[in-house]
């Protein structure tokens, strides 16, 4: 054990810990204690810049299962290292908000910094795994953890609802995520991803290679909200404020971005990659801006707001992996791509970081999130005014903050994507600058919304639970920082160039070797200038006639919304289920014998046939006699006649008489051990057949009648009988060893002294056997006496 | 409401000592000829069963002052006995040994464990029969 894994698992150890400092130490509220461990983790993970921005990584193994080949190992490289930053460092800001957030005496606060230190456990080890399967169970360790923090006030339904939903599906992407490691290691021979980015290129064309990045890609999908799967984010907005801030837009729904990120080097060798993540993330962008306008919730819109710019990341992530197939630019101009990724990736987790945090503060102040009855705040709630101001407009993309800076990036590569030789682009290639600028005018117009609505006009106080006023210092402070960064960065973005974004830009593009980032606050009137600003034009119109276009989010009805998919989908899965069930497990006997016997049919005649199993082959039967025919008939009439017999008894009798013909074909073929015993065991069965008829109850309903014909069991036993024989009579002709019996017969007098073979093979050869069918003839004579002697009625217990 | 089963019961008299016979013989005989313990067994049940249908329950349990279930799981015992004696001899389980001996009155004759066996067999199954026709029999609902 390194101090890195020490630093990796600090935070589980520390929740064990928490539910003691939370009984003893009561008075002082208990996420003091907490908030050391990130800011420690924060400064720890720092001091590795100047390890990662010279390029070097480093790596830590701890064996776990090596039979397995799976390992603890961690591993430090640009990518991981500026997303442990990011855990740490939100972790801290948001663990120092909730605080203030969370009342001391009113919240389960045990619970909450459990779940949430082991979610930060979890996340770190997420993006410092080398090993795949390490790194999925990680993986589902957010899962669990986030499932736990969303249904954190679990007395409310919603609550539940949305920590289902964000459970099942998340669960779902991480199993099919899986599945497509297995298969990568399959593939590469070893889970470690360092070694299989090393030798990636030589399965391209391995059959399992398409199916593995499809199921990957599913996992990545699920968990980072991309279009179809984003609906579980908007129900997770349940959780508390600090939760949503912290899982929710900066660093759990960054998990799928950074496995994408991080397997681009393997997967980006074929086109379909680009294709997918590309496409997948420009649906998510235009799907999550056009949505986040309809919303009227201030989490909601930031949900909606956080899937957009999931996507927007993603679709970068996927132009980035297009450098390696197309040509038409130089190296620099694509790699622009993964820049502007990783650049947005650092930028969108300040903003919406603070932005929900403000919006927690105007919750915790106003008593509501409804932008309806918000308005006219700014007096109110200055500082928290300040924050939104800066957030919103970094998000739209304006200058001076660092969303302008990342937005222009993003046009820049989207423009690009025209330029690259990718088959008919003359028309095709113009639909992704186009999809971003529509989307990004969407942006603007709902990060208007969610500053206008709440903090101007005319204020409804009356509409209001509680009094609106500052909220305390200590709930401020967090914001105040992430919306200071957001200056800084905006300001100047060089700071991160060399430091952050360079390292993690090389692991994700190892092949990129000349790389220098350099962002210039201005580049000269380019056509992303004239973007930006027709999206500032178009989206002040937009928004100041909201009013006007605002009815097109009615033209579809909720019924065929995604969500209402989900719903039936979940419902028809339910009552799919309870169906079958219900049409299979009916209860009676009767159909459940019919399954089996025909099941036993099916499998035994298909076997027979596939097998060409099927001989008939009479050389080594004996003759037949006269008393074997003769006896046989009796059988055959015996057996039929019980089939037809209208009285029960007369159905008893001739089983008797069955029974004691069989006896008679022991007498014939030589067995009077078993003629003898057959005798005495048909005679007491018989009487006790009698026995139970005639205590049959003397219902009314009852009536001694022919059995009744039914088509499906004639076939049913007609078929049972025919392979049966069919089988017999192919095992009969084809024997492939010769009997053992010789050996019994040689040595009955020899060995064991006996000259009745049958006796000596019963209890001598084979004793065991007899003595465990006598233990089975005790215990019915115990059941037999238990069920009749035992009997609690009811009133009698 | 009994009849008067004067006839039956003389016959019982006479017949149940012979099936005994027959039936004890069937057991003792079962290494050499047809018989042993299983069907020595029922053959003696059917003779407790015959004395069942001349006399009534009460009687039998009278002349037969046995707890079948007792008998059955002392025959489980002497049976599982004999399986397991043979480890004491470090012999695997289930192994026979048998020798010829000279006693008074029988002369020349083999004495095998395997009859310890089957006498574990004989019991259990005159326990199980007789277990089972009494609980029936004895059941007034």
């Amino acid at each position: 054990m390194s101090i890195l894994h020490w630093a990796i698992f600090s935070p589980f150890i520390l929740a064990i810990l928490v539910p003691l400092l939370y009984k003893r130490v009561g008075r002082i509220h208990t996420g003091w204690f907490v908030l050391v461990l990130p800011v420690l983790l924060f400064i720890y993970f720092f001091q590795f810049i100047s390890v990662t921005s010279m390029g070097d990584s480093i790596r830590e193994n701890v064996s776990w299962i090596p039979t397995l080949d799976i390992g603890i190992d961690f591993y430090i490289d640009g990518l991981g290292l500026l997303f442990a930053l990011l855990i740490t460092g939100i972790g801290s800001l948001v663990i120092l908000y909730s605080i203030f957030y969370l009342s001391k005496e009113k919240e389960k606060l045990n619970q909450f910094y459990v779940y949430l230190l082991l979610f930060m456990g979890a996340m770190l080890g997420i993006v410092l795994s080398d090993n795949l399967i390490v790194l999925y169970m990680f993986w589902e360790f957010t899962s669990l953890s986030s499932f736990l923090l969303i249904g954190y006030w679990n007395e409310r339904e919603k609550s539940r609802n949305g920590a289902q939903k964000s459970m099942l599906i998340t669960v779902f992407g991480g199993l099919s995520m899986l599945g497509g490691f297995v298969m990568l290691g399959l593939m590469g021979g070893t889970f470690s991803i360092r070694a299989l980015i090393a030798e990636s290129g030589s399965w391209t064309s391995h059959s399992l290679f398409i199916p593995a990045m499809l199921l990957i890609l599913l996992g990545a999908f699920t968990k980072s909200a991309q279009f179809p799967f984003h609906i579980w984010l908007p129900d997770a907005m349940e959780a508390p404020t600090p939760v949503s801030a912290y899982l929710h837009s900066a660093t759990m729904v960054k998990a799928g971005i950074y496995l994408v990120a991080r397997l681009s080097p393997i997967f980006a060798q074929i086109e379909l990659w680009f294709w997918i993540v590309s496409i997948a993330g420009l649906l998510t962008l235009c799907w999550g801006s056009f949505f986040a306008v309809k919303q009227t919730d201030l989490k909601g819109i930031l949900a909606f707001s956080t899937v957009s710019q999931l996507g927007l990341i993603m679709s970068l992530l996927g132009l980035g992996a297009a450098a390696l197939h197309y040509d038409g630019l130089d190296d620099q101009l694509y790699m622009a791509a993964t820049v502007a990724a990783v650049f947005h990736l650092i930028n969108h987790a300040t903003f919406k970081g603070s932005l929900f945090m403000a919006a927690g503060i105007i919750d915790h102040e106003t008593g509501t999130r409804d932008i309806r009855k918000l308005g006219g705040l700014m007096t109110y709630l200055p500082v928290t005014f300040t924050i939104t101001v800066i957030g919103a407009f970094s998000m739209a993309g304006l200058p001076p903050f660092n969303g302008f800076l990342s937005k222009e990036m993003f046009f820049t590569s989207m423009v690009n994507v025209v330029n690259l030789n990718i088959f008919d682009m003359e028309t095709w290639g113009y639909l992704f600058p186009a999809a971003a600028w529509i989307a990004s005018i969407f942006t603007f117009i709902y990060s208007m919304i969610l500053l206008f609505k709440t903090f101007t006009g005319k204020a409804q106080l009356d509409k209001l639970e509680k009094e609106p006023h500052e909220a305390p210092i200590g709930m401020l402070i967090s914001p105040i920082v992430l919306a200071a960064l957001v200056i800084t960065f905006g300001l100047f973005p060089n700071i991160l160039s060399t430091t952050l974004i360079e390292p993690a830009v090389s692991s994700i593009q190892p092949a990129a070797d000349h790389l220098h980032v350099h962002i210039s606050f201005w580049h000269g009137f380019g056509t992303e200038v004239w973007m930006t600003i027709g999206v500032i034009v178009l989206g002040i119109l937009l928004y100041l006639s909201l009013s006007r276009w605002n009815s097109i989010y009615h033209i579809v009805p909720e019924r065929f919304s995604l969500n209402a998919l989900y719903d039936s989908i979940l419902k028809m899965v339910n009552n799919g289920s309870g169906f079958i069930a219900k049409a299979v497990m009916k209860g009676s006997i009767r159909s459940y014998l019919i399954y089996i016997f025909a099941f036993f049919i099916l499998m035994m005649a298909f076997s027979l046939y596939h097998k060409g199993a099927f001989r008939m082959n009479t050389e080594n039967t004996a003759p037949i006699g006269v008393y074997e025919i003769i006896l046989a008939l009796v059988m055959i009439i015996g057996s039929i006649s019980i089939l037809f017999a209208k009285s029960r008894l007369t159905s008893i009798i001739i089983l008797g008489a069955v029974g004691y013909t069989v006896a008679l074909f022991f007498v014939i073929f030589r067995a009077p051990d078993l003629a003898l015993t057959q005798l005495v065991i048909e005679t007491i069965s018989v009487a006790l057949f009698l026995l139970c008829f005639y205590h049959l109850p003397k219902l009314a309903s009852r009536k001694e009648e022919r059995m009744t014909f039914k088509l499906n069991n004639a076939v049913i036993s007609i078929g049972v009988g025919l392979v049966v024989a069919l089988v017999a009579l192919s095992a009969q002709s084809q024997k492939f060893f010769a009997p053992i019996s010789s050996f019994y017969l040689e040595n009955a007098y020899k060995e064991a002294g006996g000259k009745n073979v049958v006796n000596v093979i019963l209890v001598d050869f084979r004793g065991l056997d007899t003595m465990f069918e006598i233990a089975v003839l005790g215990i019915a004579a115990l059941g037999i006496f238990a069920m009749i002697k035992l009997r609690l009625t009811r009133g009698n217990k | 409401m009994r009849k008067n089963d004067l006839i039956l019961q003389t016959v019982t008299k006479v017949a149940v000592f012979i099936i005994l016979l027959f039936s004890v013989s069937i057991f003792f005989g079962g290494h050499y000829s047809p018989g042993g313990g299983f069907v020595g067994g029922l053959m003696t049940s059917a003779a407790i069963v015959l004395l069942l249908l001349a006399y009534d329950i009460k009687t039998v349990a009278g002349i037969l002052p046995f707890d079948y279930k007792i008998v059955l799981a002392v025959g489980l015992f002497i049976a599982a006995g004999t399986v397991a004696s043979s480890i004491f001899f470090d012999l695997p389980l289930m192994t026979h040994a048998y020798r010829y001996f000279d006693l008074p009155l029988l002369g020349h004759t083999s004495l095998h464990s395997a009859v310890l066996f089957d006498l574990g067999v004989y019991l259990v199954v005159v326990g199980v029969t007789m277990t089972i026709i009494q609980t029936i029999g004895d059941d007034d609902e």
